[in-house]
C-alpha cells in the first residue's frame, strides 16, 4: 500500500518534471488515446524517450502500458528499480545475449498476455549517430507475428536528443511533441524484411518536416 | 493596502464583467455560425477569451499573494516564454551549457535581483554580464559554425523573455509619493490596456479593415483596425487613470505609448515567425498559440512604461 502510493508520487512527480521541461504536447494522427491493447513502438535518442510517451498517455492508459526496457540498467541500484519495477512497470529484459536466463520475447508476450499495452524501441539502442532512423531488429515483426490481433502504434518522440543528448547531467528546456501515427499489423505472410522497412517508413514519416533544430539554416 | 484592495476589486469586477460578456458573444457566434468549430475566427476569438480568463486569474491570485506572488508569476512566464523561443532558434550540442546557464542561472539571477531591489544590477545583468558570459562558455566548446548566429539569437531570446519581461514585476519596486503600496496597479493598467489594445485592433480590423500595414508580415494587420484599436484603447487606458499615478492627460499618452509599443511588438514577433517558419511560438493551450503569442505586446511596452513612470514618478 505505502509501497504503491510512494510509486504514484514519484510518477506523479516525472510527470510534472517532464512537463516542465518539455511543455510535451501529444498529437493523435491517425490514432485515437482509446483503451485498447497496443504496441507502441517508437524513435530512440535519449533515456527519457518512453518517459514522454507515457506522460502525455491519458492516466487510465497510462496505467495499462509498460515500457520494455534494459534490466541491467534498471536494476543497478534500489532507486532505479523501484522506479523500473514499481512507477513504470517496466518489462525488463535482459540484453546480454550470453549469459541470459529468460528469452526476451517470452518477456514481452507475457506482458501482452496480461492484456498490458507496451512501449517498444525497435531500433534495439540509443540512436546517437544523426540519422533519423535506424534499422528495426526483429522484435516488432516477432511480437505481431506471435500475437496478430495486437496493433502495432507507431510514435515519433520529436526534439528530446536537444534536450538530454548523451552525456548531458543538465536538461535544456525545449518544446517537444510525441506524434502518435495509424496502427499496423504484420499482414498474413508478409516477410520480415518487408514487414520492417513497412514499420520503418510508418514511423520516418510522422516525424515533422524541416524542423529548426541543430542544422537549421541560419 | 485598503484601498488598493478596493480599486483592485473594482477593477477586477470590471474585467470580470468583459469576460463574461466577451464569453457569451464567442458563445453565441460559435452556436449561431459553425457549431461544429470550423470558423477559425471564432475559433481564435474564444481561445483568446480562455486565455484572457486564465491571465486574469493568475493575476488575481499573485496579486494576493504579494510581491512574491507576482515576481513566481513573472519569472515562470520568462521560462515559459524562453523555452518557446530557445526551440526556434538556431543551435547546436555545443551550446547545451550556455543555454542551461541562460535557463537555470541567468533567469533566476534577473528576477532575484529584482526582488532585492538592485537596480543598477537587474538592468545590467542580461544586456551586458549574460551578453559577454554567454559567448564565452560556448566558444569554450570550441565550435565555431555558425557562432555569430547562435550567440545573437540566444541574446535576443533572454532580451525579449526575461530581461524585457522582468520590467512588469519591477513596477512593484517604483517609489511613487502618494501611490505607496498601490504599484500593483500600475502592472495591472498595463497589462489591461495593452492587451485591450490587442483585441480591440483585432476587432476593429475584423470590422472594417482593408488596408494592411505590412501585408509581408501581417495579412491581418490594418490601418483601420490600428488606428481604431489604438484609439479605443487609449480612451479606456484614459478613463482608468483612477488606478493609477498619472493625471487623465498623462494617463492619455501613457496609453499611447504602451499600445503603439505594443503593436510594433507583435509585428517584430510575426516577422520572427514568418522567418523560422512557423505560425504560432508554441502550444500553451494545444493549437491557440504559445506564451510568447500572448505576450508580445506586453513585453514590448513593458520597459518603456517603466522608465517613463520611473524617470517621471519614481523617487528610486
Amino acid at each position: 500500500m505505502t509501497r504503491s502510493f510512494l510509486a504514484w508520487i514519484t510518477g506523479s512527480a516525472i510527470t510534472t518534471f517532464a512537463r516542465l521541461i518539455t511543455a510535451v504536447r501529444a498529437i493523435w494522427d491517425g490514432s485515437e488515446p482509446v483503451p485498447m491493447q497496443r504496441v507502441y513502438f517508437a524513435n530512440h535518442t535519449s533515456n527519457g524517450d518512453f518517459i514522454l510517451i507515457w506522460t502525455v498517455l491519458p492516466p487510465t492508459l497510462r496505467a495499462q502500458t509498460r515500457p520494455v526496457a534494459g534490466a541491467d540498467y534498471w536494476l543497478t541500484s534500489p532507486l532505479r528499480s523501484f522506479i523500473g519495477r514499481d512507477v513504470f512497470k517496466a518489462v525488463l529484459i535482459d540484453r546480454n545475449a550470453q549469459d541470459r536466463t529468460q528469452d526476451p520475447m517470452n518477456l514481452i508476450l507475457e506482458g501482452l498476455d496480461t492484456g498490458a499495452s507496451l512501449i517498444i524501441f525497435p531500433e534495439g539502442t540509443r540512436n546517437t549517430t544523426g540519422k533519423p532512423l535506424l534499422p528495426f531488429k526483429s522484435g516488432l515483426y516477432n511480437i505481431s507475428d506471435a500475437r496478430p490481433e495486437v496493433d502495432l502504434v507507431p510514435v515519433w518522440i520529436d526534439n528530446l536528443n536537444d534536450v538530454m543528448p548523451k552525456g548531458k547531467l543538465v536538461p535544456i528546456p525545449l518544446l517537444c511533441t510525441v506524434t502518435f501515427g495509424a496502427p499496423m499489423r504484420a499482414e498474413p505472410g508478409e516477410a520480415r524484411k518487408d514487414f520492417l522497412k513497412r514499420a520503418e517508413a510508418a514511423l520516418l514519416a510522422l516525424a515533422p518536416a524541416g524542423d529548426a533544430t541543430e542544422e537549421a539554416p541560419a | 493596502m485598503t484601498e488598493t484592495h478596493a480599486d483592485f476589486l473594482t477593477l477586477l469586477a470590471g474585467i470580470l464583467c468583459v469576460l463574461i460578456v466577451a464569453s457569451g458573444i464567442g458563445y453565441v457566434l460559435k452556436q449561431r455560425v459553425a457549431p461544429d468549430g470550423t470558423n477559425a475566427t471564432i475559433e481564435n476569438l474564444n481561445a483568446r477569451i480562455l486565455a484572457w480568463w486564465g491571465m486574469t486569474a493568475f493575476l488575481a491570485v499573485a496579486f494576493l499573494a504579494g510581491r512574491g506572488g507576482v515576481i513566481a508569476l513573472f519569472a515562470f512566464t520568462s521560462f515559459a516564454a524562453l523555452r518557446e523561443f530557445v526551440t526556434l532558434t538556431t543551435r547546436r550540442a555545443s551550446d547545451h551549457w550556455a543555454i542551461a546557464t541562460a535557463f537555470f542561472v541567468i533567469l533566476p539571477a534577473q528576477y532575484l535581483l529584482i526582488w532585492y531591489e538592485w537596480y543598477g544590477m537587474w538592468s545590467l545583468l542580461i544586456p551586458v554580464y549574460a551578453f559577454l558570459i554567454l559567448p564565452i562558455i560556448a566558444v569554450l566548446q570550441g565550435d565555431s559554425r555558425n557562432f555569430l548566429v547562435r550567440i545573437s539569437q540566444m541574446q535576443w531570446a533572454l532580451m525579449i523573455c526575461v530581461f524585457c519581461a522582468s520590467h512588469v514585476p519591477a513596477l512593484l519596486f517604483l517609489d511613487i509619493p502618494g501611490f505607496e503600496a498601490r504599484n500593483v496597479l500600475l502592472i495591472a493598467f498595463l497589462i489591461v490596456v495593452v492587451q485591450l489594445s490587442d483585441v480591440l485592433q483585432y476587432t476593429w480590423g475584423k470590422l472594417f479593415g482593408r488596408h494592411p500595414v505590412a501585408p509581408s508580415l501581417s495579412p491581418s494587420k490594418t490601418w483601420e483596425g490600428l488606428v481604431g484599436g489604438v484609439a479605443s484603447a487609449t480612451l479606456i487606458g484614459t478613463a482608468l487613470f483612477w488606478i493609477t499615478p498619472f493625471t487623465p492627460l498623462q494617463a492619455a499618452g501613457m496609453s499611447l505609448v504602451i499600445t503603439l509599443a505594443g503593436f510594433f511588438g507583435g509585428l517584430v514577433m510575426s516577422a520572427i515567425k514568418r522567418d523560422r517558419g512557423v505560425k504560432d511560438w508554441g502550444h500553451m493551450i494545444a493549437g491557440h498559440g504559445g506564451f510568447i503569442d500572448r505576450l508580445d505586446s506586453v513585453v514590448f511596452s513593458a520597459p518603456l512604461f517603466f522608465h517613463l513612470t520611473r524617470y517621471y514618478w519614481s523617487l528610486t
